[in-house]
């Protein structure tokens, strides 16, 4: 019973090998999709945790030099002896690889991310010629050491024992830093007493750039959240079409005798088999997109951030899972309520076809309450969300609240269109329109999806670019930025540099408490540097008149959400009283920080000299003036930042963000479009006999086409018009609530009406390329088909 | 006694409120016996047909098939039921039509593995099908298939043969030829033959001849 | 691979896969004790680079103001990757420090981890100091000064030797197998030791009896030993016992004992002589234990049972283990210490 029923079953898919290429490719390019995006994301992360783990960065405090020197070992050893549970790192490059030098023995965790394999020779490790770990790329950077290759290392880094690493680096008996265990012992001495040369850095402090980068994983995750909502519902609809079209057959088979178990059974199997083979592919696809974009997303997070990424994409079990996980879950889970569907379906339809009628009526209505309570729900967490969870609470109801909302708007548009049209034809043509909506409404919702996805993703992008340019313009106005060794340096720098320059900006800071916050206050000149440059969220008329006249303070936006601090609220400092007159956006600074006037400063925290200048100069004077600089006064070329270069080099690596973007934003839109292929190819043959009246009331062919990919246009347009305002949403709730709660800033939000207009023409294209096909076919059916409609009938 | 039905009730639910189809029927059907079932549309005569051939459930009333009661079956024994014991000839024909005539031919008897080679081949001849065995039932007439349909309910030999006006849908020629093939083959096999009518004529060549009217036998 | 996982498969003495069977590896280059040895001190108090394990191992039973019973341990190993000493971090030997108190109801355990070479850890013999961080055992063995801390207790101790060392087996040289497998084995079990325990509930003043062994070997079990349990027995009349029973793979058990009288007078004991049987288990940190014993010694009319204090005195470390004080009743009263391995 079983096999002749499954030669039955899957006869189906010999005798129509399109509508089985349709759910296949459905399958695989939603698959493509979410296994492309998670590649990258997955990439990226394992990179970060490797980095993470190697130099227990951020989860950790370090002790270092004051001076930032490497201290002597035996400074170390006086701390082990004193109590202090502290763990040795040694840093350095070695042919281009940064090279860590690490104690395994007394290591918090151990030594990362080594793995212990056949490899691994202990003894080796620790005495003999010294045995290396890095990843397959690292290693080929170092081909006359032993190098184990272990991929979770971090890329361009090694990770060695600290005696092998300092005889590399030239470092004998020194150590870069010391990393302090969390758990210290009952009786220690106190650390200034054995080491007052050295100075604790907190966990927390100088992780700025693992933020950022976090932003930018979040952004990746939200396209990857977003990139499976489209292909869940391209599954979705690729399913519940395979299993419209086969209704009949089912009824058939039921009433010859299978048993609806065995017949739930095979199908489900028959499907799963399916969901196997298009999710392989589907992988394969995605490793390909993945492998496309990895590189551009690669430069981007070390260019942008300083972290390193691999560019070279590796078959992370935990994507490739991921992806065969979703084609199959995704399929188990349309089937299951296709097939749950199919067991209720009565043997006989005929018998009730009122039911039936009333059965969908009621299903409409449940899809509108469903809409109404997640929308309602979407807007609520609107106001009221603070939390990461809450975030994606919102950004999940918000996009499945609307994209069920979408067939009930498009019908009582349509309906209301219906109702004012004036000739048949247009009558007729609407109220088809109409019929045809439920069977593409699941098309339709992808394309939703995929649009307010791009519009959502494009608008978080750019004006995170926007934000980070104007950010950089005011952080990195000098075009040099110059550290001096101490403040004898900077008079000499200050003597020298005077008449030869546009400016000098000295930088000087004093490490402050501010309403509980630890805060850096800077004490800045009066320069249209500053005035022309910062960007405030929020301030009064003058902010900088009144602040370099040593009235008031400017504060970033860190320490205005974290002590609730506003403009107009007053700060103590050193006993005086400070209003603040604006509040700046400071991007990836994970502490707080104030501005008051160079004057005042230099009243307030007199022992502070400044060592650290800005420098306004003619871009193209640059390299003469350093050299200059150090002929004449001894600082060396290497304190000095070219800002300008490092700006140039920021810029450019948003371009390659936006590249990574824009290929994301196409792929979607283009399995959008495909699922309008597939929909529009299915309803084909179920059309004729609809359109075979039009036909016999004297349209032509040829004009039942063009009729028919109008209406495909005219239901992409008014998808896209919902899709607009639901992308927008979607792209503030990222920028203000999901950001917001993950890094504790809001990015400002900025409007692309030409990239939405460019989107929209994108979506319609799609739409119409889809519908092109079908409408064709449509437009050259054989009259005598046309005929067999009436023939047919009773 | 091959079929017995007794005081059938079945009461559908519909927008003006529930509608009691049948009211009440008696029936019984011997083994080789041929039975016209005639009435105007609405009568309740292919509801009566679909509850004989467990494709429904009656509200009330006994059913029982071969001494089987069909009250005591549960969905896989009725299908069971309608694979071995019973045949439907369908109005619409109900044809797979992504398997080739041959295959559809042999189809209820292989799912209930009671295909006999010779016998769907004699099938198939009797029905004039011979030449298109490999064709798909799209690439035939109405009558073929019919005869297709006719030739796959008689292949596993069924003890009782239910048919829901099958020439409905043909000609009056063909629809004629057609019911010819049928009767010969039925009362070859020996089974029992139920067959949903509104043509007189064609009840007047079985042996007996129900007439329902309002849901009761009249 | 953590910090752990190294250690257990660098450390001879816990070779991954055979835990303390790991004693019984090849040789490769190191020493072996050989018998009739003589001693030289101070300079014996100090590390044997040559071979490849030793340790220098205290154990203390305690008393509180309120007569409370306490355990303390203090020990620190030495185990080398090659039979020599290199300079900075290219030194072979790696130092493992345990340090324990036992309560009644609770047992603190910490593990100190170092590479010799760099000065994190060591022993010299002369002035005597072993540390490993800020732990330290130091003195001329007359008088020794103990610490060690850890996050949840710490302790300083005074240890004062009121008996001459005792030497075990045959001068010294005590045999562990049928095979022929031996240590340099001897021991001070006659400190007299006082300080203070710092224990979340607040600091405890203790005095009480303390025992120091040092053993070193290079191959000190054979091929089919797993591990061992190992007793030092002081009788309330003045006499002690030292006494292990090394398991086997194939059920058998090689026995030997020590008898040490009050006045440090040594009687050895070869295999069979002694015999202790497990009376009870306890399950402890996913182990049955054996925490209640028979001990028997027919040559001195011994026939003791030996309890543990707190039966979950297991040692959570690298290489886990079970360590801590017991009561001993029957023939004699007393106390003691009870170390049990392999039971992993």
């Amino acid at each position: 019973m079983t096999r002749v029923t499954l030669r039955a079953l899957l006869s189906h898919w010999w005798r129509n090998p399109m509508q089985l290429f349709t759910l296949l490719a459905g399958l695989a390019l939603a698959t493509a999709l979410w296994s492309g995006v998670q590649a990258v994301n997955a990439e990226a992360r394992a990179s970060y945790d490797a980095a993470a783990a190697t130099l227990g960065e951020g989860q950790y405090d370090r002790l270092i030099r004051r001076d930032g020197q490497p201290m002597d070992q035996a400074t170390y050893i006086a701390l082990r002896r004193a109590g202090w549970l502290v763990s040795p790192v040694v840093q350095g490059r070695y042919n281009g690889v940064r090279i860590v030098g690490v104690d395994p023995l007394t290591a918090p965790g151990g030594i990362g991310p080594i793995e212990l394999q056949d490899g691994t020779d202990i003894g080796s490790f620790f005495t003999g010629q010294g045995q290396l770990f890095a990843n397959a790329d690292t290693a080929a950077d170092l081909p006359d050491l032993t190098v184990v290759v272990s991929p979770n290392t971090a890329p361009g880094t090694a990770v060695t024992d600290i005696g092998v690493a300092q005889r590399l680096l030239g470092k004998d008996n020194q150590i870069d830093s010391l990393l302090v265990l969390p758990r210290q012992p009952k009786t220690q001495a106190a650390l200034d007493a054995v080491v007052p040369q050295l100075t604790r850095q907190q966990a927390q402090a100088g992780s700025d750039i693992g933020r950022l980068t976090d932003s930018f994983h979040l952004n990746l995750t939200a396209f990857g959240l977003l990139s499976f909502a489209v292909g869940i519902f391209i599954v979705h609809g690729a399913i519940g079409l395979a299993f419209e079209q086969r209704r009949p057959v089912v009824r058939t088979l039921r009433a010859l005798g299978l048993p609806l178990r065995r017949l739930v059974l095979l199908m489900g199997a028959e499907l799963m088999l399916f969901a196997l083979v298009a999710g392989i592919v589907g992988v394969a696809l995605g490793y390909v997109i993945a492998a496309l974009l990895l590189p551009d997303v690669a430069a981007t997070l070390r260019g942008l951030y300083g972290a390193d990424v691999s560019g070279t994409l590796q078959l992370r079990p935990v994507w490739w899972l991921s992806g065969l996980a979703i084609a199959l879950g995704g399929t188990a889970l349309a089937a299951s309520g296709a097939l749950y569907k199919l067991s209720k379906m009565p043997l006989l339809a005929a018998a009730q076809p009122r039911a039936l009628a009333m059965a969908a009526g009621q299903s409409a209505r449940l899809q509108g309450i469903g809409a109404a309570l997640l929308l309602t729900l979407s807007v609520t967490l609107m106001f009221t969300a603070n939390g990461l969870i809450g975030g994606f609470g919102l950004l999940a109801s918000l996009l499945i609240g609307a994209a069920l909302a979408l067939p009930l708007i498009l019908d009582r548009i349509l309906a209301a269109a219906s109702a004012m049209a004036r000739s048949v034809k247009a009558q007729w043509f609407w109220a088809d329109t109409r019929q045809q909506l439920p069977g593409l409404s699941l098309a339709l919702m992808a394309l939703l999806l995929a649009m307010a996805a791009n519009v959502g993703v494009s608008t978080m992008v750019s004006s995170f670019r926007l934000t980070f340019v104007d950010f950089l313009d005011q952080r990195l106005a000098s075009e040099l930025y110059v550290r001096t060794e101490d403040a004898t340096q900077g008079a000499a720098l200050i003597d020298f540099a005077t008449p030869r320059v546009d400016a000098i900006l000295p930088i000087q800071n004093a490490d402050v408490q501010i309403a509980g916050q630890p805060t850096e206050v800077y004490g800045t000149r009066d320069h249209s540097t500053y005035r022309d440059n910062w960007v405030f969220l929020q301030s009064t008329p003058t902010p900088w008149d009144t602040t370099f006249a040593g009235q008031t303070i400017l504060i970033n936006e860190q320490l205005s959400r974290r002590a609730g601090l506003n403009v107009g609220d007053v700060i103590p400092l050193q006993g005086q009283d400070f209003t603040i007159a604006g509040v700046y956006g400071d991007y990836g600074n994970p502490i707080g920080q104030a501005v008051i006037g160079e004057d005042i400063f230099a009243t307030l925290y007199p022992g502070i000299a400044p060592e650290n200048f800005g420098i306004r100069i003619n871009p193209d004077d640059v390299p003469t003036f350093l050299s200059e600089l150090e002929a004449a006064t001894g600082i060396a070329a290497t304190q000095s930042i070219n800002q300008a270069g490092i700006k140039a080099i920021s810029l450019s690596i948003f371009e390659r963000t936006f590249t990574v973007t824009t290929a994301l934003n196409i792929l979607t839109l283009a399995v959008a479009g495909f699922a309008i292929l597939m929909s529009l190819l299915t309803l084909a043959s179920m059309r004729i006999p609809q359109l075979a009246p039009a036909w016999a009331m004297g349209m032509t062919r040829s004009q039942i086409g063009k009729l028919e990919l109008l209406r495909a246009v005219l239901l992409a347009v008014l998808t896209a018009m919902i899709a607009l305002p639901l992308g927008l949403a979607l792209a503030w709730a990222l920028l203000a609530v999901v950001n917001v709660a993950a890094f504790g800033w809001q990015l400002p939000m900025y409007l692309f009406p030409a990239d939405y207009a460019r989107l929209g023409l994108f979506a319609l294209l799609a739409a119409a390329l889809a519908a092109l096909w079908p409408a064709r076919r449509l437009a050259r059916t054989p009259p005598a088909d046309l005929l067999k409609v009436f023939s047919n009938e009773r | 006694m091959l079929l017995h039905a007794e005081n059938i009730h079945k009461t559908y639910t519909t927008a003006d409120g529930p509608f009691e189809v049948l009211r009440g029927v008696d029936l019984t059907l011997g083994g080789g016996e041929t039975l016209a079932l005639t009435g105007e549309s609405g009568s309740g005569k292919s509801t009566l047909l679909h509850l004989i051939g467990g494709l429904d459930t009656p509200d009330t009333g006994v059913i029982r098939l071969n001494g089987t009661d069909m009250a005591g079956l549960d969905d896989s024994g009725r299908a069971a039921l309608r694979r071995g014991t019973v045949g439907v000839v369908f109005q619409q024909f109900n044809l797979i039509p992504s398997l080739k005539v041959a295959d559809n031919i042999a189809f209820q008897a292989r799912l209930a593995d009671q295909h006999d080679a010779a016998w769907a081949e004699t099938l198939a001849e009797r029905m004039g099908l011979t030449p298109h065995l490999n064709k798909y039932p799209e690439q035939l007439s109405g009558g073929q298939q019919q005869r297709v349909a006719i030739a796959r309910t008689l292949a596993p030999k069924p003890r009782l043969v239910l048919a829901d006006e099958p020439t409905g849908n043909l000609d009056e020629s063909t629809a004629a030829t057609v019911m010819d093939l049928m009767l010969e083959l039925v009362s070859a096999s020996g089974a029992g033959l139920l067959m949903v009518t509104h043509s007189e004529a064609l009840a007047a060549r079985l042996s007996r001849r129900l007439h329902l009217k309002a849901g009761q036998i009249a | 691979m953590n910090a752990k996982a190294l250690i257990l498969c660098l450390l001879p003495l816990t070779a991954t896969a055979q835990g303390f069977a790991g004693l019984g590896t090849e040789l490769e280059g190191f020493a072996v004790p050989q018998p009739d040895p003589v001693f030289d001190f101070p300079t014996d108090h100090g590390p044997h680079n040559d071979y490849r394990i030793e340790w220098w191992y205290l154990t203390a039973n305690l008393q509180g103001p309120d007569g409370t019973p306490y355990g303390l341990q203090w020990t620190l190993f030495r185990s080398a990757m090659a039979p020599e000493e290199r300079e900075d971090w290219k030194s072979p030997q790696l130092w493992m420090g345990h340090a324990a108190v036992t309560t009644p109801d609770h047992h603190y355990v910490s593990e100190r981890l170092a590479r010799g070479g760099v000065g994190q850890a060591g022993v010299i013999a002369d002035p005597f100091a072993a540390w490993i961080d800020d732990w330290t055992l130091q003195g001329d063995w007359e008088t020794l000064q103990m610490t060690a801390s850890a996050p949840d207790f710490a302790y300083e101790m005074t240890l004062t030797a009121e008996g001459p060392l005792v030497f075990h087996g045959d001068d010294g040289y005590s045999v562990k197998s049928a095979a022929g497998q031996a240590s340099y084995y001897y021991s001070q079990p006659f400190f007299r030791i006082a300080g203070t325990l710092q224990l979340p509930q607040g600091d405890i003043p203790v005095t009480g009896n303390a025992w120091l062994d040092r053993e070193w070997s290079s191959q000190p079990l054979a091929d089919n030993q797993t591990g061992w349990d190992w007793f030092s027995l002081s009788f309330d009349d003045g006499n002690k016992l030292m006494g292990f029973r090394l398991q086997q793979t194939d059920g058998n058990n090689y026995t030997s004992a020590t008898w040490i009288t009050a006045d440090g007078q040594t009687t050895a004991y070869p295999d069979g002589a002694l015999s202790a049987t497990p009376l009870d288990t306890h399950n402890t940190a996913g182990r049955d234990v054996p925490v209640r014993w028979q001990v028997q010694l027919p040559a001195k009319d011994v026939n003791v049972t030996v309890e543990a204090i707190n039966p979950d005195a297991w040692m959570a470390t690298s290489i886990p283990y079970w360590e801590g004080p017991v009561t001993v009743t029957g023939s004699h009263a007393g106390e003691g210490y009870l170390e049990m391995t392999g039971y992993e």
